[in-house]
């Protein structure tokens, strides 16, 4: 098993799922209380990573970060070098890739919050940035770690999108699904089988957690 | 200025009625009004409205010298910044908190022993010592209503906003609290907006009352002068009670109680004991006409009297009669013409004893002037 490329991957996802949480909470709040009349645009903006195809969206990015964007130049300026094929460029286009598999899990969870203790919370004088952490954010806890925990695992086996923003650069950019394409086309299935297998068990497990956590009643136990 | 609240607004709803509300409320000295009407009437959307919940299309709300909200000048202040006590319908207490813990949510900003002292006022003023410590769902209907109270008036609003306050409660508990809201209200003296469709509710609490219909304003009045001069058939429909007047309990016997009105004494069905101050309420299709008493009869009132008015309402016509007060009736044409009533006639009007309905009222309030 390639530790290296499972240890940038981790790394890669648990970034993710944090920048993901900090900036998907805010575009989250906005998508389910603004009564806005083009919030749809944004909408259709945010769920676009789920149909379009990672080829796709890893050119655009790569195309709009490259040094002959003013993004990329604006990078490049900053820091020094060009942000496709290292670790951050391939962070900013895991964002956007996992991007709906936050949003979605945490809008859907503030709709369900009731409308009208937000509304008591707001004429009990508090503020709507406290009415969020005091009241949305514990009524909607679940949808949050949920949107964390799927955005986590969608990065741990993005394959297109790291192929072409991130290139396959060993301890930098070689995330696991490279690694086991790699080893395929090397003919080494022994070592794909259990980098392979190893992906299997934890993206499995993380669902395991996102479905414990969202189940409201456990039939199958014994009422206390 | 004088120190007032006041509204004009209209808020257009792609499916439903326009609101377009304009009235007043003087805030010295403090008292209640009631925004009375028939669901949809556009009554909670006005109160929502004061309260920062929905923002009018077109129109101004001042407080006092505060503009509330001002559509021609984009001034909108948010409800956090009107410092109101805005209690809906079905209470929205927070599930996961303790009741003391719902008392000092809006608390935040208080040092923590100014809170604690607001929290044991407020439990102490609705009796809600013992429970401090339960969730909202371990209590009683009643417990809960006053726990939103509680928690609203914690902040010392400068204005009570009320959605429908007792609505959501059974009708033995409503009839109960109704009591205890109106003595409440009256110890607060805060400015309170209260809106209901309840004719009891409008009359224990509201000190005046505007009558709305389809988001029109009908009426505003006094309750009692709203009750018994509606403007026209359309208010009398909404408030479905035409005889309104205040009485006093005499006499409490078999379940039955005479009550006294004008120096006229009427038979009730009531549980209130002697002494109590009561609005005695008739409906006018309750009153039956005779043109002499036929002496036996199961009407356990008569009252004798002389036709003041006759008012044609389409194939009925209401006869207003003098008896010591001004009692309405409502009879057919034909009944008219075989009783030949006209103004000035004689007449007897026999009541029901179960068509006698008493509301209690404030000592001294309601006092009315034709």
């Amino acid at each position: 098993m390639n530790w290296t490329a499972i240890l940038v991957t981790l790394k890669l996802a648990t970034l993710t799922a944090l920048i993901l949480v900090l900036i998907g909470l805010p575009l989250a709040y906005w998508l389910a209380f603004s009564r806005w009349r083009w919030k749809f645009l944004v909408e259709s903006v945010v769920a676009l990573p789920l149909v379009l195809p990672p080829t796709v969206l890893g050119f655009y990015i790569l195309v709009a970060i490259g040094p002959h964007s003013p993004l990329g130049q604006f990078y490049i300026d900053l820091v020094g070098h060009p942000l496709p094929f290292t670790f951050e460029g391939l962070l900013l286009a895991s964002v956007l890739y996992s991007l709906p598999f936050a949003v979605q899990p945490f809008a859907a969870a503030f709709e369900q919050v009731d409308r009208r203790l937000i509304e008591a919370s707001w004429t009990l004088g508090v503020s709507r940035p406290m009415t969020f952490f005091k009241l949305i954010v514990p009524f909607s806890a679940a949808g949050i770690i949920t949107g964390a925990v799927l955005s986590f695992a969608h990065t741990l086996g993005e394959f297109g999108v790291v192929l072409m923003v991130g290139g396959n650069i060993e301890g930098v950019t070689r995330t696991v699904s490279i690694d086991i394409y790699d080893e395929v086309q090397a003919l080494n299935y022994a070592g794909a089988a259990k980098t392979a297998l190893f992906l299997l068990i934890v993206s499995y497990t993380v669902l395991l957690a996102v479905y414990a956590i969202n189940r409201k009643v456990w039939a199958i136990w014994p009422q206390k | 200025m004088a120190a007032e609240v006041s509204v004009d607004i209209t808020k257009n709803f792609p499916d439903r009625v326009t609101v377009r509300a304009s009235f007043r409320m003087d805030l010295e000295p403090p008292s209640v009004l009631v925004l009375f009407g028939p669901s949809g009437s556009g009554k909670t959307t006005v109160l929502r409205c004061l309260a920062g919940l929905e923002w009018p299309d077109q129109g101004s709300i001042r407080f006092g010298s505060e503009i509330w909200v001002e559509t021609g000048a984009c001034i909108r202040r948010h409800p956090q910044q009107r410092q109101i006590g805005y209690m809906s319908q079905d209470y929205a207490l927070f599930p996961t908190y303790s009741v003391a813990g719902n008392i000092a949510y809006g608390l935040g900003t208080l040092p923590e022993a100014e809170r604690q002292q607001r929290i044991r006022e407020v439990v102490e003023l609705l009796q809600l010592q013992g429970t401090e410590a339960s969730r909202p769902a371990e209590l009683s209907g009643g417990q809960q209503q006053r726990v939103a109270l509680a928690r609203v008036l914690a902040r010392r609003p400068r204005l009570l906003l009320l959605d429908e306050p007792l609505s959501a409660l059974d009708l033995p508990t409503r009839s109960r609290l109704r009591g205890e809201l109106r003595s409440l209200l009256k110890q607060l003296a805060i400015p309170s907006i209260v809106v209901t469709h309840d004719w009891e509710e409008a009359l224990a609490l509201g000190d005046r009352m505007v009558v709305l219909r389809e988001g029109l304003v009908l009426q505003e009045g006094t309750p009692q002068q709203v009750f018994n001069r509606p403007q026209d058939a359309e208010v009398a429909k909404i408030v479905g009670m035409e005889t309104v007047m205040p009485g006093r309990v005499i006499e409490v016997a078999h379940g039955l109680v005479t009550v006294e009105v004008e120096q006229r004494r009427l038979v009730a069905v009531g549980g209130d004991g002697i002494g109590a101050e009561v609005f005695v309420c008739i409906r006018a299709e309750d009153v039956l006409l005779e043109a002499a008493s036929t002496g036996t009869t199961s009407a356990r009132n008569q009252l004798t009297g002389t036709v003041r008015e006759v008012i044609p309402m389409g194939a009925l016509v209401r006869v207003e009669i003098d008896c010591g007060f001004v009692l309405s009736a409502i009879v057919t044409r034909s009944a008219l013409e075989e009783l030949r009533l006209s103004t000035g006639a004689f007449v007897v009007a026999a009541i029901k004893a179960g068509a006698v309905h008493l509301v209690p009222r404030r000592a001294g309030a309601g006092s009315f002037s034709a």
